[in-house]
């Protein structure tokens, strides 16, 4: 088999892209970190 | 051994339904958000009693039959991840996340008009079943991939991509309730939700379809393992071994200890300390469920990174022993200490995810690379059985200890006892997984007779 190309590195425009995706899901994953955070500290106010 | 990545990659055939191979200089980093984008998306259905109040009021109908799509949902998620497995191993991952993508987007749409025209059925119906579906494929369709970008990490990889169904729920929970009190409970209001969460999923979950891809080459990384080192056992070859049947064992068994804790968080930190000089007030529980959810969370990631480190079996070792001692210390201890109580919980709860996360990795070094997201899809049937184990045992007896006239810790003194025997036998099930026998292993193909001829001649 022919040595792999994905294994070089990713051009310009693909960092932008994983930049882009890790945002994508990362946004919305810290508002549910964002609001848990807020509900466990009601465990030592509460 | 190559030529059975080329059969299983040309076996995709071609086409938009087909994986698109990797073009040249595509980072493998972009796989897990693809996963992500699913996994969080059909997460929220561990946020399904966000809507339960709501359409109790609106539509006139108890807190049982209220749970049905829920309950419908998870029977679904279960039996298309164990009997559409090999489906989504011959039609690849960008195949798996369109039928995931349109059948839980369609369910959340169906469930709106449903509640627009008030029609209940079609809510169990749309949301339970064909949302369901969505969940099974969903949530076997990017391990197999992931675990191919990923021989080296096999055990990081899928624990992202799972800790995303637990933090489906963080996100949907909160937002879900907001939609509610802005559209309103009455059933307009409802059906209006239920289109912007299939609208919204929709859009959200098209990433990881346009994004997923699959490795080039056998070999990923340069300097890592080849996706094809190791046996290779196909799906229904893995059922017939005893090594399927120890980690499905393991599996119910951990999953069972896990919602042992998770199904009466609340009124079981109420209970323990009900008669202290610092009792725990409503919110304070909520608190402890939700500080739960993160551990359940962390250990999904956490633990699944370090097995790639310390080997599957020891990790196991860890979650099953470990484990049992967690529920001793809170059977013996739990009630004279809060922080203790508090500290077990969460490690119990962080090994119930790392546990989930876990089995892909351990399922690859057994089974290997060739039809992993398959064999994870009928392991899956333990995660159903556990889900009715669980709550069975530990809403069972604290009935009957209640009956008897008991009060506080010690509602819970026999589940947990049950709890450590279980774990006891899920720890004696991961002893006794050895390597596959040979006789399981797929055939390498054999050379054709013009290829074998230029060997024999050039040796």
């Amino acid at each position: 088999m022919s040595s792999d190309s994905s294994q070089s590195p990713p051009s310009p425009d693909r960092r932008w892209l994983i930049a882009f995706a890790w945002v994508w899901v990362g946004l919305p994953l810290a508002y549910g970190l964002y609001e848990l955070v807020r509900k466990a500290t009601q465990l030592f106010t509460g | 051994m190559r030529r059975l990545f080329n059969n299983h990659a040309n076996a995709y055939g071609s086409g938009f339904m087909s994986p698109p191979v990797a073009p040249p200089g595509w980072s493998r980093w972009l796989v897990p958000p693809a996963a992500l984008s699913v996994h969080l998306s059909i997460g929220q259905a561990y946020a399904w009693s966000v809507f339960k109040p709501p359409l109790e009021s609106a539509l006139g109908l108890s807190g049982t039959q209220s749970a049905l799509p829920f309950q419908l949902g998870i029977v679904m998620l279960g039996l298309s991840a164990a009997f559409g497995g090999t489906l989504v191993e011959r039609k690849g991952p960008r195949w798996a996340m369109t039928v995931a993508l349109v059948c839980f987007s369609s369910g959340f749409l169906l469930s709106a008009l449903g509640a627009s025209l008030e029609q209940y059925w079609l809510i169990v119906f749309g949301y339970g079943f064909v949302g369901g579906i969505g969940l099974g494929i969903g949530y076997i369709s990017p391990v197999s991939t992931l675990i191919k970008w990923f021989p080296d990490r096999p055990g990081m990889a899928t624990g992202i991509a799972i800790m995303g169904f637990g933090g489906g729920a963080l996100i949907a929970s909160p937002w879900s309730a907001q939609m509610l009190e802005s559209f309103g409970g009455d059933s307009s209001g409802i059906a209006l939700a239920f289109l912007v969460h299939g609208l919204s999923y929709a859009v959200f979950m098209l990433l990881g379809v346009l994004l997923v891809r699959v490795p080039r080459t056998e070999k990923p990384v340069e300097s890592g393992p080849s996706v094809l080192a190791g046996p290779q056992v196909s799906a229904n070859q893995a059922i017939r071994t005893p090594q399927f049947w120890c980690l499905w064992l393991v599996l119910c068994m951990n999953v069972t200890a896990g919602i042992g804790i998770l199904e009466k968080a609340a009124p079981m930190i109420t209970d323990f300390f009900a008669d202290s000089s610092t009792p725990v007030s409503v919110t304070a529980a909520a608190g402890f469920v939700a500080l739960l959810s993160a551990a359940n969370m962390a250990g999904r990631i956490g633990w699944s990174s370090t097995s790639d480190l310390i080997g599957r079996k020891n990790i196991y070792r860890v979650y099953l022993g470990v484990g049992a001692l967690m529920y001793a210390l809170i059977a013996l201890f739990g009630d004279s200490s809060k922080p203790l109580f508090v500290l077990c919980a969460l490690v119990i709860l962080s090994f119930y995810g790392g546990g989930f996360a876990t089995v892909p990795a351990y399922l690859k070094d057994l089974f290997g690379t060739y039809q992993v997201g398959a064999i994870h899809g009928r392991l899956l049937t333990a995660w159903s059985t556990a889900g009715v184990l669980g709550p069975l045992i530990v809403n069972w007896i604290a009935d009957r200890q209640e009956e008897a006239g008991r009060h506080g810790a010690s509602l819970y003194g026999l589940s947990f006892v049950i709890m450590i025997g279980l774990l006891v036998v899920g720890f004696v099930a991961n002893e006794l997984v050895r390597p596959v026998h040979p006789r399981h292993h797929v055939p390498a193909p054999k050379e054709p007779a013009h290829v074998q001829r230029q060997q024999s001649e050039s040796a």
